[in-house]
């Protein structure tokens, strides 16, 4: 029945994305001391922020719900580009110490690429060949970063 | 003679060699990056923030300045070839652009962009050395109470013009605010948001915020749709525009000019809003409307000297007042952060150097743009034959390094992808990114002033009304929020926002 009345389905979740937010900081500025307006505490501002936060999102609901609301549903998802995607830069942040640049690059890029429907195992292979030898050009002669380019373990 | 005077300190700095060399090298990749779809200015300075540490100030920001700009001379390149734009100031431009292509006259479109962003951007470069001075001055005699005003104006008015409805693009902004104020609290040393994670105690860095939002969650959307590039494939030939061409684009190049640089200062304004703005003026004002959409040269020539005269003024509320008008310009104030230097009046005063260097520099970066743009085109063209897969590894790996850059760790590379789920998550719920951003590089200096202005009132809220600066700030802000909620004007906004 809920899912009836709510109209623009978009909305109402950007509306409950902004309360939810807005609950969580004002639950966390509760325990730092608000002060007065002439002498404001560390938790004067954040409050007074998530209340506001608070109020948009409710009025952003209950536009979702006014019976002149659009009908828009959600969006689809894509589940797996976003995880190819997320994970590898994950994969990369853990594995840079470990494996070093060139090894943690080398994952990053070939997990990177299969966010891609018209991945080819020969075309990632040689992409990160390529954008290897870039980088190291580039970042690590070129620029002088301070980058671990060898495994852990060498070093 | 001031004028003159300025400009010479300028002329020094930006024609030294290195910082001709960084200009050249903003505009190259500027154009590069303008040309590529999917990869925008944003994430590009946004990767490069941490690599300019080692730089001279004036230096950096004059090499990200010409990505800004150069990236709107790029981004019109494929729009014409390809019918792609290169960037989102550059979608109007696909209207007529790739019309006139198609008719073989794409020679003549990309001159006239050129020709247009040329002339517009020195227009620009004047404009902003000449307001400047007078706009400085007035900064100078803000207090905290205008300041509130000025920033609170600022964030309005942005979230008025960005796309989507302006309350959600309000709490786009108050959210960003309240991201903001992760970490110490500078008045009392509290640890706020923080959780105990040390490396959050410095608050939120924006780069990995922006890169995630900005650089990954856009390339997992980018994915879902299929890139199909449909290339114009002729040789292009002919660049010289007829002389009727030039009798019809001069006007259209004049008032894009104009218009550019009014909306380039507004905050929330700058290139995309310019060339949308222009191209409705062109085709309102056109004897023949009928003929926008099937290659009206009036449709390349306003549009894309609006856009660059718009990027170039979005620089004046930055370097004046210290407000960013947009994203690309949040970013700057990073970059300026970078260097400790304040962005807002005292740059002037207390860089006059990187001050007018960098107003120098543009109008230079626009003349290695004309020459760097017309006779390589067919090159740049080349470039658009790489696929999005071979491409995006790539995007993936330079915003990777850049991120563990800022602060030599891996932390902020975890952040990047938290954030690029969250940016995914606002991408499927069509909310804007960039109010979020504006308010998360605004919050402390809102809060800070904030907490001065009661300060001294003995925390009388009143006086935000009662002094006339403040006051007719805060009533500016009103007035847009008032605009937005009628109903006619609300429907004229989603109208000329929509792609």
């Amino acid at each position: 029945m809920i899912g009836l009345a709510i109209r623009n389905q978009r909305a109402f979740a950007s509306g409950a994305l902004f309360l939810g937010f807005a609950i969580f900081f004002y639950a966390v500025a509760h325990g730092y001391p608000a002060g007065t307006a002439a002498r404001m505490g560390p938790g004067y501002f954040p409050r007074l922020l998530a209340i506001v936060l608070a109020v948009i999102g409710l009025a952003v609901m209950a536009g979702a719900m006014k019976s002149t609301a659009a009908r828009v549903p959600l969006c689809q998802w894509d589940w797996k580009g976003l995880a190819w995607v997320a994970g590898s830069v994950l994969l990369f942040a853990l594995l840079l110490f470990p494996l070093g640049l060139i090894g943690a690059l080398f994952v990053l890029i070939m997990v990177s690429s299969r966010a891609s429907p018209e991945f080819a195992w020969k075309g990632a292979l040689a992409n990160a060949v390529i954008l290897i030898a870039l980088c190291l050009a580039v970042f690590v002669y070129g620029l002088g970063l301070r980058l671990p380019v060898w495994p852990s373990i060498f070093t | 003679m001031d004028l003159f005077h300025n400009l010479a300190i300028g002329f020094s700095t930006a024609a030294q060699p290195a910082n001709l060399l960084y200009a050249f090298f903003g505009c190259l990749l500027g154009t590069l990056i303008g040309v590529l779809p999917g990869l925008g200015p944003l994430a590009t300075i946004a990767m490069l923030l941490p690599i300019t540490y080692a730089l001279p100030p004036d230096s950096a920001l004059i090499m990200l300045a010409g990505i800004y700009y150069g990236a709107q001379y790029g981004g019109s390149t494929t729009a014409i070839v390809v019918n792609l734009p290169g960037e989102s100031s550059s979608v109007v431009t696909t209207i007529d652009g790739y019309q006139m292509a198609k008719q073989g006259r794409a020679g003549v479109a990309l001159a006239t962009a050129a020709i247009g962003s040329f002339f517009a951007g020195c227009v620009a470069t004047l404009a902003l050395a000449a307001l400047a001075v007078p706009l400085t001055a007035t900064a100078l005699l803000f207090g905290p109470k205008e300041f509130f005003a000025l920033m609170i104006l600022g964030l309005i008015l942005a979230s008025v013009l960005s796309s989507g409805p302006f309350i959600e693009g309000i709490g786009m902004v108050v959210l960003g605010m309240l991201l903001s104020l992760v970490g110490t609290d500078l008045s009392s040393g509290t640890q706020r948001f923080a959780f105990g994670i040390p490396q959050l105690f410095d608050g939120l860095d924006f780069v990995p915020l922006a890169m995630g939002i900005f650089g990954f969650a856009e390339i997992v959307k980018n994915l879902e749709q299929d890139n199909k590039l449909s290339l114009v494939t002729q040789k292009i030939t002919n660049l010289f525009p007829t002389r009727e061409d030039f009798r019809r684009m001069i006007p259209a190049m004049l008032r894009g000019t104009a218009l550019g640089t009014l909306l380039g200062v507004l905050p929330g304004g700058g290139a995309v809003l310019s060339s949308f703005a222009s191209y409705t003026l062109e085709k309102k004002l056109s004897k023949h409307p009928e003929q926008f959409g099937k290659g009206a040269i009036e449709g390349v020539a306003g549009p894309e000297s609006a856009n660059n005269a718009g990027a170039q003024t979005s620089f004046i509320p930055l370097l004046t007042l210290g407000v960013p008008s947009n994203v690309v310009m949040a970013l700057m104030v990073g970059a300026m952060n970078i260097h400790n230097i304040q962005p807002g009046p005292e740059v002037m005063t207390k860089n006059p150097t990187l001050f007018w260097g960098l107003i120098v520099s543009m109008w230079l970066g626009n003349l290695m743009l004309l020459i760097l743009n017309l006779p390589l085109v067919g090159l740049w063209v080349k470039l658009l034959t790489i696929p999005y897969r071979y491409l995006f590894p790539a995007i993936m790996v330079f915003c990777s390094i850049g991120v563990y850059s800022i602060n030599s760790g891996t932390f902020e590379v975890y952040e990047a992808a938290v954030f690029c789920v969250f940016g995914y998550l606002l991408i499927k719920l069509q909310l804007p990114a960039a109010p979020l951003l504006l308010g998360l590089v605004l919050g402390p200096a809102i809060e800070e002033n904030f907490r001065r202005a009661m300060v001294l009132s003995r925390g009388d809220v009143s006086v935000l009304f009662t002094s006339p600066l403040s006051a007719s700030l805060l009533a500016a802000a009103a007035v847009g929020v008032i605009l937005i909620m009628l109903p006619a004007i609300r429907a004229r906004r989603e109208e000329a926002l929509q792609e």
